[in-house]
């Protein structure tokens, strides 16, 4: 028996990589841009607006704008188009920093937080509303092939031991408590990852009796790391990018 | 097409009429209101129910002036407890001679008399928190008994629900479980959309069911429209509902080692689940098969090149599968755990309507793809495993049979891929008409009943996937385990939180 064991193991071998050496296929669901400017302008008939189901888009004079944050990546907008002026990329890479990492220099907060959290940061999950999805990606985290140990990451049982919350879905009117608990609970420094594109706008399911909301709405956030689900190389980008850290350096 | 018969009587008569079809056998599927004063002045109580025949629907009528009251058939029919306390939450029409009288859906910090499924409840209506409400637990009360709480953050990377253990030192002597921590209000969020802009939200109720819920709502609106796919379509779309079952599966086998550290298993596990994720992302656009599934027909076709990479993807898990199971079968430290833990009876679960591989794993022969066919299910040789037991090594098994079924069947639906039309135009269906909708997930049977509104809207969708008459067989399962077997009996259901919570 344990021969057996010891013989998967062997013939396995190593499966991980470096998270983005792992290229998503090019027809996968990311990013959504407008084309560039050349004959037959957007003609503001606003369809993409209406039938976003993330209302992630606004229409100007300039053409159809999608917020990353609230954009459930579809694809609805760009098949909808009549002019073929919108187009879905596999761009994934999309996470933005707000809170103690807003603005163009990094804050004395911010600093301190990459030199004593940068090689080892410990993340504790909070699922407050989601469909799952995000949480699985998070789940594949600690996959053979993503294996986020590798960057000094792990997840931990308590947020009492966490320097990192991701958290996943819309705020819940009956998870709000919990979400409030768990923040209260972990240490400072600490940060905060909104995981997924209703954890990043909370507008996915509308604003309906039992849903409050963004994350941000009930406490702050640093990290916003939208996908619906984002990627596990999606996450491992919102990290890196708060710890201003890159594969290699 | 469900149901085969439909028995319409008033509110007061629902009990006799429910308890007279469950004492022939009948099997209650699924339980919902709908608010139907704007239609007919009447509160509608819909009962679901399978027999030998087929499936019969019984509508309990309450009419607007009458008390908002209706007699609980709970007391003979376990199956009815959750739907009756939901109704009494959403709808404010209360199940007289309920056993459990408390909240299921709304939690403590709602206020009394918010009943949001009501049609006169303008979902934004700003509703007060209450501060330092009670949810009492149901418990256990003696001498050294005590209670262990757990969540609803829980350890691991799982989402949120509050289990609280009545324990007689390690062992367990009840469970009792608040769920619908991540209660989204879906049903409500779809109320007056167009059908069409309503189904990315039901494909987003659950990530591990993305296809069987986009299956089930599309097939809902396909037969009131009339609309058949075509050959492709369907075929199409059964790849796609056993990739997703697929990936589940092995990614389920592999968990279920995490509830005894069996870290070789785990990561095998974890492995091939990715290696059938990125096949799927490569197929739709989307890890979790999104994007592919819309009512009407499909949204992408398949090129050689990614059936190659299905076929290539299904002929290296194969051997490797077979590799991980063989660490299994004669494992006997794994086996001890797994063996006679956690059982639910053939009778409990035949009660509480369990479905899928709880079910199978019962001695309960059900699976939606063949009892009630749909797509292209009827051309496909189905093999449908069923075990006795009841315990967590039943529920791995039929897991383990079921994805050399998947793996066998993803193959036969490319061999026999018909050409046809990709998406078939949806025409404009007649307000008030309702119709099921439904699909076997990778968890069992998940059902969608949708009636629509004025201009091709939603007037109300319920959606009941697996997980919710599943939950309930978990507090059937644990007691009489050891608390250090809670991880893996509930791994061996694998039941999602977002499915049942909506
Ligand atoms: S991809 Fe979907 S969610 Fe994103 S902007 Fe387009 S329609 Fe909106
Ligand atoms: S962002 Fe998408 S995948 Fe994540 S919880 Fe929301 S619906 Fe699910």
């Amino acid at each position: 028996m344990l021969l057996d064991v010891w013989r998967k193991i062997i013939t396995t071998g190593t499966v991980t990589r470096d998270f983005d050496a792992v290229v998503p296929p090019a027809c996968s669901r990311g990013q959504v841009v407008p084309k560039a400017a050349r004959d037959g302008a957007c003609a503001a008939c606003r369809k993409c607006e209406a039938a976003c189901p993330g209302q992630a888009i606004t229409v100007d004079g300039e053409g159809a704008h999608v917020d990353d944050k609230a954009c459930l990546f579809c694809g609805r907008c760009v098949s909808l188009c009549p002019k073929d002026r919108l187009e879905q990329t596999a761009k994934y890479d999309l996470a933005s920093l707000g809170g103690v990492f807003a603005g163009p220099s990094p804050s004395d907060t911010a600093r301190k937080i990459r030199a004593a959290l940068g090689r080892s940061l410990h993340i504790r999950h909070v699922d407050i509303g989601s469909c799952n999805a995000c949480d699985f990606e998070m789940t594949h985290l600690c996959n053979p092939i993503y294996d986020v140990q590798q960057y000094g990451l792990d997840f931990v049982p308590s947020p009492r031991h966490a320097d990192l919350l991701m958290v996943t879905g819309v705020v819940t009117r009956n998870s709000t408590q919990a979400l409030q608990m768990t923040y209260e609970a972990t240490p400072t420094p600490k940060l905060v990852m909104a995981v997924g594109t209703c954890a990043c706008s909370g507008k996915a399911f509308g604003e309906g009796y039992a849903v409050r909301g963004a994350v941000d709405s009930i406490v702050p956030v640093d990290i916003y790391v939208p996908g619906c689900p984002p990627r596990p190389q999606a996450i491992i980008d919102g990290v890196m990018k708060a710890l201003a850290r890159r594969i290699g350096q | 097409m469900l149901p085969h018969d439909t028995k319409i009587v008033p509110a007061f008569q629902l009990r006799e009429t429910a308890y007279a079809i469950s004492r022939e056998g009948g099997r209650l599927l699924a339980m919902f209101a709908n608010d139907e004063r704007p239609v007919c002045g009447k509160f509608v109580i819909y009962c679901l129910f399978s027999n030998d025949g087929g499936t019969v629907l019984v509508k309990g009528l309450l009419d607007r002036d009458e008390t908002p009251e209706f007699p609980s058939i709970s007391p003979e029919i376990p199956a009815a407890a959750w739907y009756e306390r939901e109704i009494r939450d959403l709808f404010g029409l209360k199940p007289v001679g309920h056993p459990d009288p408390r909240r299921l859906v709304l939690h403590e910090n709602f206020p009394d008399g918010v009943h949001p499924l009501r049609k006169d409840f303008d979902t934004r209506t700003p509703i007060e928190t209450v501060v330092g409400g009670e949810f009492p637990m149901a418990g256990v009360s003696g001498e050294g008994v005590f209670e262990v709480p757990v969540g609803p953050i829980h350890a691991g990377i799982i989402e949120p629900g509050h289990f609280r253990f009545s324990q007689a030192g390690e062992m367990m002597m009840r469970l009792d479980a608040k769920m619908f921590f991540v209660h989204r209000g879906i049903e409500k969020a779809v109320e007056g959309q167009p059908l069409a802009d309503a189904f990315y939200r039901v494909e987003r109720i659950s990530g591990i069911a993305s296809v069987a819920h986009a299956l089930a709502y599309s097939q809902a609106v396909e037969s009131l429209a009339g609309v058949v796919p075509s050959g492709r379509a369907r075929y199409l779309r059964a790849l796609v509902a056993e990739m997703e079952r697929l990936y589940n599966h092995v990614g389920d086998i592999g968990n279920m080692c995490a509830g005894i550290g069996f870290a070789v298993a785990i990561m095998a596990g974890a492995r091939m689940k990715e290696a059938v994720m990125q096949v799927s992302d490569r197929l739709t656009g989307n890890r979790f098969l999104r994007g592919m599934v819309a009512p009407g027909g499909v949204r992408r076709d398949i090129d050689a090149a990614t059936e190659q990479a299905i076929r290539t993807l299904l002929d290296a898990l194969e051997p490797d599968f077979t590799e991980l199971v063989g660490l299994f079968r004669e494992n006997d430290e794994l086996l001890e755990r797994m063996n006679t833990t956690g059982i639910v009876p053939k009778q409990a679960a035949f009660d509480l309507g369990v479905t899928g591989v709880g079910a199978r794993a019962s001695g309960v022969d059900t699976d939606y793809r063949r009892d009630f066919p749909y797509g292209c299910y009827p051309d496909l040789a189905l093999s449908i495993p069923v075990y006795t037991a009841g315990d967590v090594a039943a529920r791995l098994w039929v897991r383990v049979d079921e994805t050399y079924a998947c793996i066998r069947l993803i193959r036969q639906i490319l061999d026999q891929m018909p050409e046809g039309e990709l998406r078939l135009p949806v025409p404009s269906i007649p307000a008030h008409s309702s119709a099921f909708g439904w699909a076997e997930s990778s968890q069992g049977g998940v059902i969608h009943w949708l009636m629509t509104g004025k201009d091709d809207t939603v007037y109300r969708l319920f959606v009941r996937a697996a997980a919710y008459p599943n939950w309930p067989a978990l507090t059937v399962a644990a007691p009489g385990n050891i608390i250090p077997d809670f991880p893996l009996i509930n791994k061996s259901f694998e039941l999602s939180y977002a499915c049942l919570d909506r």
